[in-house]
């Protein structure tokens, strides 16, 4: 499981690879070179982002001829998206912030 | 949010060497709450709509929309919290202690791996990604 989740992460550190995905998301599926037309990196950089996103299983393939179709699959976001760890992280954080402020105020 | 299958729940605790009164302004004064959590224009009002700003990210606006649901001075402050298409409500809990207060906080609503909003909301997964930017960049 932590190895899925770290291949999430490190698929998604990459602004080019992150809008590749974001883009599938939000208009289906795409043939390659849809992609590399949008993504402004030549075909084999983008065919190398979209095996990354792959092995994270972000995104999935079918052949159809000579063209490979590619569409998201955000499910696999699950393992990362855990709303308790990200909010948890963000609230022990304004804890820390809201003590501060006390030993500041009067009493 | 009363369907415990699809939600779940966040509590943080913590134990403060301050009496509740003094909490109890820094959770509903504007100013004060500004110093700790978010600027905004909370009133302890029951009904009032407000909202917490944080600074724009990506696809998101920065905007969490509010709204004060319960106010029980010195003792409980909750308030809904709307943010990347997502309710969720946030539960003040004050309890005085020999030293102090204990301090509770309970952010109720979110999805579960099972809830709907794991599986259409495209434009959530979006708007999400640049929330979680930016929390995690938050955490330096």
């Amino acid at each position: 499981m932590q190895a899925v989740t770290d291949n999430v992460f490190r698929a998604l550190a990459d602004p080019t690879r992150r809008a590749i995905f974001e883009h599938l998301s939000r208009d289906g599926e795409q043939t390659v070179h849809a992609l590399t037309d949008r993504a402004g990196v030549s075909q084999p950089a983008v065919s190398k982002h979209l095996g990354v996103l792959k092995r994270a299983r972000l995104v999935r393939c079918r052949h159809a001829g000579r063209e490979t179709h590619y569409s998201a699959h955000p499910q696999a976001l699950a393992p990362l998206v855990d709303w308790m760890s990200v909010y948890g992280a963000f609230w022990r954080d304004r804890f820390d912030q809201l003590e501060n402020l006390l030993k500041r105020m009067d009493p | 949010m009363t369907d415990t299958a699809t939600t779940r729940t966040l509590v943080i605790e913590r134990e403060m060497p301050h009496p509740p009164e003094k909490i109890w302004r820094a959770l509903i004064e504007g100013p004060l709450i500004a110093e700790w959590l978010m600027t905004n224009d909370f009133r302890p009002v029951v009904g009032h709509r407000f909202s917490f700003r944080a600074t724009p990210v990506g696809n998101w606006n920065g905007v969490i929309e509010s709204e004060v649901l319960v106010v029980e001075p010195h003792a409980r402050l909750v308030y809904s919290w709307g943010a990347l298409g997502l309710e969720s409500a946030v539960t003040w809990t004050l309890t005085p202690t020999e030293g102090g207060t204990h301090v509770r906080m309970e952010q109720s609503g979110f999805p579960s791996e099972e809830g709907a909003n794991y599986k259409g909301a495209k434009y959530g997964w979006q708007k999400f990604m640049g929330n979680m930017e930016r929390v995690v960049g938050g955490l330096d």
